[in-house]
């Protein structure tokens, strides 16, 4: 009954598309249908998962009695996908409302359409990816959500940025596909039978594991954005419109660990270099991803970065998980995998939150160059409110969600130095992170500082409205979200232990709640809350109420300062991203100064990615010039590729 | 009853010695420059004085300019709730509080950077920058010395942490370790508490503050609350700081007390006379020094992980 209701939900959302598919291009009805059915079909989903994930109740395997060339279609559900199944429900749900009120169909009648029908058939895919239960089914639900993603991507095909994103991303998500085959044809050979997820295969032999290991690293890996396989991700999640961003950001990233968890439970008990290189990657990416997200000042790639950085850090438990797994503590793999889940589901609240808010910004302002904003506070309140949630949150301060999943994190890898264990070194993955979080909170000090502090730099900035309730809405929700994982983390716990359990060998996984006093959470919130409040009526005089506002900002003797002259965000950040200019290579037009009265002379700096633009764009320019000769070979013809894939594979038998 | 009248006490302390350690400081340093200097108590003044004035609002701010400073004195008064300031667990303690400690401070930093950012003044986005940026290199600094004491003790709440059972044994190479972090917890005591080298509390030179620039725009109970705010982080990292160096959990228990109180005058005396006889650093360098204190409190780590 459970697989049944996920099946109609799916299936239900598949097709939410087709409503606004068949009115007409400026049809209101249309959409209000087709987000109807997305709504509803999802929260049937969501309450069957939870009814199904509450009851503790075991694995569900559903197959169909008709045997296809490939197999029997079948499906699976345990405790770790019904976990992944959450955030994929709740943000497309909400993401559709959202979509209403950014991509109304009477002002985008071309293109709108096309994005509710991809947004419905994307959602399915990802759900079918998660229940998939035998790996040709797997890679034919991935193509789906991949190739779906691809047109969410270029709704706005005609501007050339986005030609651009959407070439990038087809490049890298078919090499993700490339790796993924070859991964699943090894698991075949490996486990023998295409059945999923094969576990305890410590048998194999060594170079297979590890070349199985591997692969899922990196077709995984690259659609979760993990460096240096992330080049896709900055221009993907920064020219698709804000809500695509935010479903992308939200959930299609955690596509990528969900492939990425599964893998390293294949082998049982997984040698120490998987959880070693887990813990690096995701050290890498965290730091790397939060240092380029700082330099920018696109308000929509500055997000794209700090996934980079959120996908590190639950890496970072991820890999903390699976030495738990090799060296046989329960107490790292409660905590690794508990924190990496944890914070993976957080972050498919906070980022959605600041990419939809980063979209009311562009809808209120027509403007996302963080330079050209300022003084929204005071113009869109609501959203202001909103985004310091947001921005509270992913700065992984209490007591807002991020610290709870960074807390179990940081606690994993301080329990590394009890009792001698051979893994010392992996605590010292917590100065680092100790770093990205100080770095996070930079970042996001500007991101809110430059956009809705101080006074409005431009015009738009100034005559910004705050965005419709059908945007807010979801917003709000979300943001109630953040709070309440944050307080009351309590009520999430016993799902994360279900799935970890359902990820482990062992039968008696240790408990959340034993582990750390979960109650001090809502303890700490409350007491900042009082706290707060009673210094506030304590320490404040407010009944004299001797409040003075003689105008702006003292400008320290300076008579007329202007709007141009606050600090701008990049200056914010000059000082670190000057520091770390061997990682973020700016490139920057300094003004010349000459004489005793200069010229008018301007400044202008542009941070892309380093590794895109510097490498990979280079890489295949001259790859494209060298085997230009193999071009012969490149005709277009479907046909002929059909050929040569005949004769390759004759060439093969006959070897 | 004894654990009661403790916390008590604890938190007794943490709200009536702060201010008196900014006055220490400043007799230490009026005494090295051969003054008389402010009376030992003026800070208590100053908090009563600024107390009853009222408030200046700049037409450009929003309510999260008046909310931070309450924000940011609640969430520092938390976090010297979790930090045993004498020989007796802290108020609140559990597994995990070192983190919950380390992040209510972040939590404080926010809002005071989004309070002066709120301004739009240049002023204070220079002191904002300037903090952000320093605290990138502190944070490092802090946790690795937390690694030391985790690693030490065994146990992951301050507490335990702080004040390790007697059993614990402290062999040699434990000292050298705990002598490093020590320096390295002061460096970042510095830069946390924005006194010389890192910052100069004393000039109203915009351009060479941070903390001071930060707060430029408040005044009255707003200001009250972001030098009290000061004073209190002074006190749970001196607290933190003491720990470290001098054995408070042995012998009778009022005797500890008797040492903990002096022992935090003598820090706020030490800070003194390291403004009395060092200049600000320049500000580029100042990542250095930080870098150093990671250093420190890193080689600290590997020399309890041989």
């Amino acid at each position: 009954m459970t697989m049944f209701l996920l099946i109609l939900a799916a299936l239900l959302i598949a097709g939410s598309g087709l409503p606004s598919l068949v009115s007409g291009r400026r049809s209101a009805r249309g959409p209000v249908l087709s987000m109807a059915i997305h709504v509803l079909a999802s929260a049937l989903g969501i309450a069957v998962l939870l009814r199904h994930d509450l009851a503790a109740a075991a694995p569900l395997h559903w197959a169909t009695t008709y045997r296809f060339p490939i197999g029997k279609p079948a499906l699976q559900l345990d405790d770790l996908s019904a976990w992944f199944l959450l955030p994929i429900f709740l943000i497309s749900a909400l993401g559709s409302v959202y979509g209403l009120g950014y991509w109304p169909q009477r002002r985008h009648p071309a293109d709108g359409r096309k994005l509710r029908l991809f947004w419905g058939i994307t959602t399915a895919g990802m759900i079918l990816v998660v229940l998939a239960a035998n790996s040709v089914e797997f890679l034919i639900a991935w193509e789906i959500m991949a190739m779906a993603g691809y047109f969410l991507l270029i709704t706005e095909d005609r501007r050339p940025q986005v030609q651009q994103a959407g070439w990038v991303y087809l490049i890298a998500t078919h090499i993700a596909t490339l790796c993924l085959i070859a991964f699943f044809v090894l698991l075949r050979v490996g486990s023998g039978s295409l059945n999923l997820w094969p576990t305890g295969l410590t048998h194999l032999p060594r170079a297979m594991l590890a070349a199985l290991f591997i692969l899922g690293l990196v077709g995984f890996g690259c659609k979760a954005g993990l460096v240096p396989l992330h080049v896709w991700l900055p221009g993907a999640h920064a020219n698709a419109p804000s809500h695509v961003s935010a479903l992308f950001s939200g959930v299609l990233l955690n596509m990528g660990v969900y492939g990425i968890v599964r893998v390293a439970a294949i082998a049982g008990h997984p040698p120490i270099w998987w959880g070693a290189v887990l813990l690096s990657c995701g050290m890498l990416s965290a730091f790397l991803g939060i240092v380029w997200a700082c330099a920018q000042r696109d308000c929509k790639r500055l997000l794209a970065y700090s996934s980079i950085e959120n996908i590190g850090i639950l890496m970072t438990g991820l890999g903390l998980a699976v030495l738990g797994l090799s060296l046989q503590h329960p107490l790292w793999v409660a905590l690794g995998l508990g924190g990496s889940l944890l914070h993976m589901f957080n972050h498919s609240l906070f980022k959605p939150l600041l990419f939809m808010g980063a979209g009311g910004i562009i809808h209120g302002t027509g403007a996302r160059d963080l330079e050209a904003l300022g003084g929204l506070a005071r113009r869109m309140p609501t959203l202001f409110w909103l985004m310091l949630v947001g921005a509270a949150s992913i700065s992984a301060l209490p007591p807002w969600n991020g610290f709870v999943s960074e807390l179990f994190i940081y606690l994993g890898l301080f329990k590394t130095l009890q009792g001698g264990t051979p893994a010392g070194w992996a605590a010292l993955a917590v100065p680092l992170l100790a770093m990205v979080g100080a770095l996070a909170m930079t970042t996001f000090i500007k991101f809110t500082a430059t956009s809705f502090a101080g006074q409005p730099r431009t015009a738009a900035a100034a005559n910004a409205h705050e965005p419709g309730s059908m945007m807010l809405a979801p917003m709000l929700l979300l943001a109630a979200g953040c709070a309440i994982v944050g307080i009351f983390p309590q009520l999430f716990t016993g799902l994360l232990d279900h799935a970890i359990r359902a990820w482990t060998p062992w039968n008696a996984p240790i408990p959340l709640e034993t582990i750390i006093p979960l109650g001090c959470f809502t303890a700490v919130a409350l007491a900042l809350f009082f706290a707060g409040g009673l210094i506030g009526v304590l320490a404040i005089p407010w009944r004299h109420a001797r409040i003075r506002n003689p105008g702006r900002t003292w400008g320290c003797g300076y008579v007329s300062p202007n709007q141009r002259m606050q600090y701008t965000g990049s200056s914010l950040t000059q000082a670190l991203t000057e520091m770390l200019r061997w990682l973020v290579w700016s490139t920057r037009r300094q003004p010349r100064i000459q004489g005793v009265f200069p010229q008018p002379s301007n400044y202008a700096s542009h941070t892309p990615d380093p590794l895109l633009e510097s490498v990979v764009q280079p890489a295949l320019h001259k790859a494209g010039n060298t085997l230009k000769s193999a071009r012969i070979f490149q005709s277009g013809t479907v046909q002929l590729y059909l050929l040569y894939v005949l004769l390759i594979v004759l060439v093969l038998l006959l070897v | 009853m004894n654990t009661l009248i403790s916390i008590a006490f604890q938190i007794l302390l943490l709200v009536l010695l702060p201010p008196l350690l900014p006055g220490v400081i400043n007799k230490t340093k009026a005494w090295f420059a051969g003054r008389v200097g402010p009376p030992l108590f003026q800070t208590y003044y100053d908090l009563l004085r600024l107390m009853r004035k009222g408030v200046v609002l700049s037409s450009t701010t929003t309510w999260v300019f008046s909310a931070a400073p309450l924000i940011s004195l609640a969430s520092v008064l938390l976090a010297g709730l979790l930090v045993p300031l004498g020989p007796t667990a802290a108020p609140v303690h559990f597994t995990g509080d070192l983190i919950l400690f380390a992040y209510l401070l972040a939590l404080g930093r926010f809002f005071t950077i989004l309070a002066a950012l709120d301004t739009g003044s240049s002023f204070e986005g220079m002191g904002a920058a300037r903090e952000l940026t320093f605290a990138s290199f502190s944070e490092p600094a802090l946790f690795l010395a937390l690694l030391v004491l985790v690693k030490l003790s065994g146990t992951l709440s301050l507490s335990t942490m702080l004040a390790p059972a007697t059993h614990v044994a402290i062999d040699s190479t434990a000292a050298a370790a705990l002598v490093l972090t020590a320096f390295g917890l002061f460096v970042v005591l510095l830069a946390e508490t924005s006194r010389l080298p890192i910052d100069d509390p004393n000039t109203h030179l915009e351009l060479t503050m941070i903390h001071e620039v930060l707060v430029l725009d408040n005044s009255g109970p707003l200001l009250a609350a972001q030098i009290y705010g000061s004073a209190v982080k002074l006190l749970v990292l001196g607290a933190l700081l003491l720990h470290v160096l001098l054995p408070l959990n042995q012998g009778w228990i009022w005797e500890n007390w008797a040492m903990t109180i002096p022992g935090l005058l003598a820090v706020a005396g030490v800070i003194g006379v390291v403004e009395s006889i060092m200049a600000r650093l320049q500000l580029r360098l100042v990542p250095t020094l930080l870098v150093a204190a990671c250093l420190l409190n890193g080689f600290g780590f590997l020399l309890l992980l041989r």
